[in-house]
């Protein structure tokens, strides 16, 4: 098997034209990247709110936990057969994917973030929405990006189901080798799909190092102690569904 | 939709029975072999740090990607519903790991010496004082291993096994929405089924947390 996985891999002819690998995994990113705005533009600000007022937190939670149980497979047919073919369908679906790790992720890092330091900022006369733009928000970036990273993964590893309702990406590979019963295509595909989703992840990690405050870093062992018994049933749901 | 689910009760009760097999039973054998290893994890930092790094890229690894490698590896066919479990208890060993980490972690100091002091064996002081205080925080990781698994059934249908996501395949090409819907609602209501029985189940073994 693995001969002709490697067979299929260095023949050039699967590497140019519309249904070679660097137009696949563009189309893989394309679809990744457009479902992770959408998500994040409903996750952060959100999830953001919530975790400052502290008000509605159960029902985010709650929110969280039921979107993650939901099927996404059943959810872009549904979404298919309401809007037809298209690249709206596969985005739709995989941005309800996205969205409840960020929103579980934005609101326990938010509500970790030590009620001292909030309090000091208040002392020091900033504005609520200071407070949660220059304080909570920068000392809960660890645990906001933990939410970002799941989530991406998620949305990378499960893009593949957009080729079952006719579009392209990476999963195409997987669903069209299964038709034809060419495994070596069909290995290639999952292959290709997980080294790209532990790409992205590097690139994640990196951007990461850039935006987290150093500071939280050195002190990240000590804060991870001292916060988690309160943000445990939140921060338990910053996991993976599909 | 109503008249197509009072013709297919029978298929939609045994999809739902097959979902939940295919689904809990990797729970179960996931939750068995997590529990050695999150002991191992907390007896060293260099053993802890492995076992989290192992897991932690198993877990990066798309669900259709490691069922279509599993096969592979297993000398399975591919069809063959023990993929999905395998690939399910993988994830869900992924998953538990952390959480009996932190259960175990979460067991106070004074109780694990008092019990010591009291003259508990290590192995017998594990399963009857440490592995019992932990389950509060066992069961919340429970529950989303459960949850998620629930889910990820319904990938196995692309691959022909998945339970409740055959309606979506078959609704899919027979283009009728209905057969999806009620595949989605049958799917979440197992998830929440399932979560409320382990939230039980979680209260019932602990009733000293309820003792004023």
């Amino acid at each position: 098997m693995w001969p002709a996985l490697v067979t299929w891999l260095t023949t050039s002819a699967h590497w140019q034209g519309a249904n070679g690998v660097p137009v696949r995994i563009l189309e893989h990113l394309q679809y990744t990247g457009l479902s992770m705005l959408f998500a994040l533009a409903i996750g952060l600000p959100v999830g953001a709110l919530v975790g400052h007022t502290g008000r509605g937190g159960v029902l985010v939670v709650g929110v969280a936990n039921g979107l993650r149980a939901l099927p996404s497979l059943g959810l872009l047919t549904i979404v298919v057969l309401g809007l037809g073919l298209g690249l709206a369908p596969p985005i739709a679906a995989l941005t309800v994917l996205a969205v409840p790790p960020l929103l579980a992720g934005t609101y326990a890092g938010i509500r970790a973030v030590d009620p001292a330091v909030v309090d000091a900022a208040r002392g020091m006369g900033m504005r609520e929405w200071e407070i949660l733009l220059k304080v909570e928000v920068p000392n809960a970036m660890p645990l906001i990006f933990g939410g970002i990273r799941s989530a991406t993964l998620q949305v990378v590893a499960t893009a593949t189901i957009a080729a079952d309702v006719a579009l392209g990406g990476l999963g195409r590979y997987v669903i069209d080798g299964l038709a034809q019963l060419d495994y070596a295509q069909m290995l290639a595909g999952a292959l290709l799909v997980a080294v790209l989703a532990i790409v992205v992840d590097l690139v994640l990690v990196g951007v990461q190092r850039l935006v987290v405050s150093p500071g939280l870093a050195e002190s990240g062992v000590s804060r991870r102690r001292a916060t988690s018994r309160r943000t445990r049933n939140a921060a338990v749901s910053v996991t993976r569904g599909n | 939709m109503i008249a197509w689910l009072n013709d297919h009760w029978d298929l939609v009760f045994s999809l739902s029975g097959q979902h939940l097999y295919l689904a809990l039973v990797p729970v179960v054998i996931g939750f068995v072999l997590a529990v050695p290893l999150g002991w191992l994890a907390t007896r060293s930092g260099a053993l802890r740090a492995t076992i989290f790094y192992v897991f932690g890229f198993i877990y990066s690894i798309p669900s259709l990607a490691l069922l279509v490698v599993l096969p592979v590896l297993l000398g399975t066919q591919i069809l063959d519903p023990i993929n999905l479990m395998a690939a399910l208890t993988i994830y869900t060993v992924a998953l538990l790991v952390r959480s009996v980490v932190d259960a175990l972690s979460s067991v106070p100091w004074e109780v694990r010496t008092a019990a010591t002091a009291m003259g508990f064996r290590p192995l017998r002081r594990f399963f009857s004082v440490e592995l019992p205080m932990s389950i509060p925080v066992l069961v919340a990781g429970l529950r989303v291993a459960a949850v998620s698994s629930i889910s990820l059934v319904s990938v196995g249908a692309l691959l022909g096994v998945g339970g409740l996501g055959n309606l979506f395949n078959d609704g899919f090409h027979r283009n009728f929405i209905g057969e999806i819907v009620i595949g989605v609602v049958a799917s979440l209501i197992l998830a929440l089924v399932t979560d409320a029985v382990l939230v039980l189940i979680g209260r019932l073994s602990t009733p000293w947390t309820r003792v004023g």
